[in-house]
């Protein structure tokens, strides 16, 4: 069952037309939400290039994730960083049969319509680019496309449903090759919810409105979390992930599902990387599985990893805090 | 895979699904009780997968079939990308006359049936729910209907046909 927990009503990017004499209705929560559904136990992977997203698809992702530079190129190259081309991307949707998502600049909406308008099936708002808003993220309630937002702790997630993600992922901090800040934030994220679903089964109303004060976000979706101990959306890892033993420890915490950015591509191995973590993915309660997935990859041939307290750019800060 | 007696292939990613069944074998094993007669009902990518004939919109790539098991040719992402993804109210004949809440998330189209198969269910002329003996397919997801009368439709025919043997 799919959680509609926050419905924002009229929203902007339902909209109704006629197919065959029936009416049928667009971009509800339901078909928002039900495609990140789709995507659980899967891995969603950063690619800049048609090449990237067939070794991607090849390997078993379930979507890709259209950007200019991977996260660790955007860390090298410094400067503003923005969403992809148009025709990068025109090109990766017409030679692709999996989903194809695209990063935008958090608050930048207008760079989501473009992405909308030109097709993706879903948008990531992301701290990866430079923020465009320093203030607020987009109001994805105006889109019919389906938007994924990351977070580093339960507040930030369900202010981002409020204001309309179907999905939500950790941040973690990307283009690392370091896995620790995505550990942190899913274990922060499951420690706040365990809380909420104790005060929630203690059936203590005025603890769980004191924290939706708290968080910031409506009492409802403070109960609703209470009452699935859990996001009421997909939650998805992301952040530094580079072998499939990393993904498997964050589905172990309970993602239901991974991104990899850099990880596969700037790996001397990307293709038997690519597929490794799928296996890991998606079999992760089977310690011989991953083992025989991490056989796959040699450690050698990983992208070198960086400390987070040496980072000049931490880009899980970025963007607005309300 | 040998002590179930019927199985339920939901949506998902089509690609992924296959390359990792065909990774750990599962394949073969499913394909082999399929054609013994354990009920099966694919919905979305689970069509897909069931399938004899496949091929994607985007550059009518065709794909291997999968488990090759049932007589039509689907069309992967038929009605379009995510932002065509849609709700409507279905007529299908087998749940009663109340409509039953169709979801279509990046939905394939049946667009051929190659043998005799008995149809569940049309979106104007596109067929969109099929079944043949043992093996039931939807383009839509009833998983996500929020009710429960398709998945009753199949528990309860196929308790039938295991009866019969």
């Amino acid at each position: 069952m799919i959680s509609l927990a926050g419905t924002v009503s009229p929203s902007r990017g339902i909209f109704s037309g006629s197919m065959a004499d029936s009416e049928v209705t667009r971009g509800t929560v339901l078909v928002k939400r039900g495609f990140a559904h789709m995507q659980k136990h899967g891995v969603i992977m950063d690619v800049t290039s048609v090449e990237q997203a067939q070794i991607a698809e090849d390997a078993g992702a379930v979507s890709v994730m259209v950007l200019d530079k991977l996260p660790y190129d955007v860390r090298q190259a410094g400067g503003v960083a923005r969403t992809a081309s148009v025709k990068a991307i025109e090109e990766i949707l017409d030679h692709t049969t999996i989903p194809v998502m695209a990063k935008c600049r958090i608050g930048h909406t207008y760079e989501a319509r473009v992405l909308e308008t030109v097709g993706v099936d879903m948008v990531d708002e992301s701290e990866v680019l430079t923020p465009a808003d320093e203030e607020r993220h987009i109001w994805k309630w105006d889109f019919t496309t389906p938007f994924v937002n990351g977070c580093r702790n339960l507040g930030e997630a369900l202010r981002r449903i409020e204001e309309g993600a179907s999905m939500i992922r950790t941040k973690g901090e990307p283009g690392t090759g370091n896995v620790a800040e995505a550990v942190r934030h899913i274990r922060l994220v499951n420690s706040e919810v365990e809380r909420i679903r104790g005060i929630f089964q203690d059936g203590n109303e005025q603890e769980l409105l004191r924290i939706s004060r708290e968080l910031r976000v409506s009492h409802d979706l403070v109960k609703e979390t209470g009452r699935l101990g859990r996001i009421p959306v997909v939650n998805f890892a992301a952040g530094g992930i580079t072998t499939p033993a990393d993904a498997a420890l964050m589905m172990i915490l309970g993602c239901d599902g991974v991104f990899v950015g850099s990880g596969v591509f700037k790996s001397e191995d990307p293709a038997e990387r690519a597929s490794s973590i799928v296996y890991a993915t998606t079999f992760y309660e089977d310690p011989k599985v991953v083992t025989e997935a991490q056989r796959m990859v040699d450690e050698k041939k990983s992208m070198l990893g960086m400390e987070v307290k040496d980072l000049e750019l931490r880009m899980q800060e970025r963007g607005a805090q309300v | 895979m040998t002590r179930i007696d019927a199985l339920v292939i939901p949506g998902g990613e089509s690609t992924a699904i296959s390359g990792l069944a065909e990774w750990n074998g599962l394949l073969s094993k499913v394909r082999d009780r399929i054609s013994t007669g354990m009920p099966v009902l694919g919905t979305c990518a689970g069509i897909i997968t069931l399938a004899k004939t496949t091929y994607d919109r985007v550059g009518r790539k065709t794909a291997q079939p999968t488990l090759g098991a049932l007589d039509v040719v689907v069309e992967r992402n038929s009605f379009g990308r995510q932002r065509e993804s849609f709700e409507v109210d279905l007529d299908i004949p087998i749940l009663g006359k109340r409509p039953f809440r169709g979801v279509f998330i990046r939905a394939p189209k049946i667009k051929e049936v190659t043998r005799p198969v008995e149809i569940l269910a049309k979106l104007g002329k596109t067929v969109i729910a099929v079944r043949q003996r043992n093996i039931f397919g939807t383009c839509f997801h009833p998983e996500l209907s929020g009710e429960t009368r398709f998945h009753e439709y199949f528990l309860k025919t196929a308790r039938d046909l295991l009866k019969e043997g």
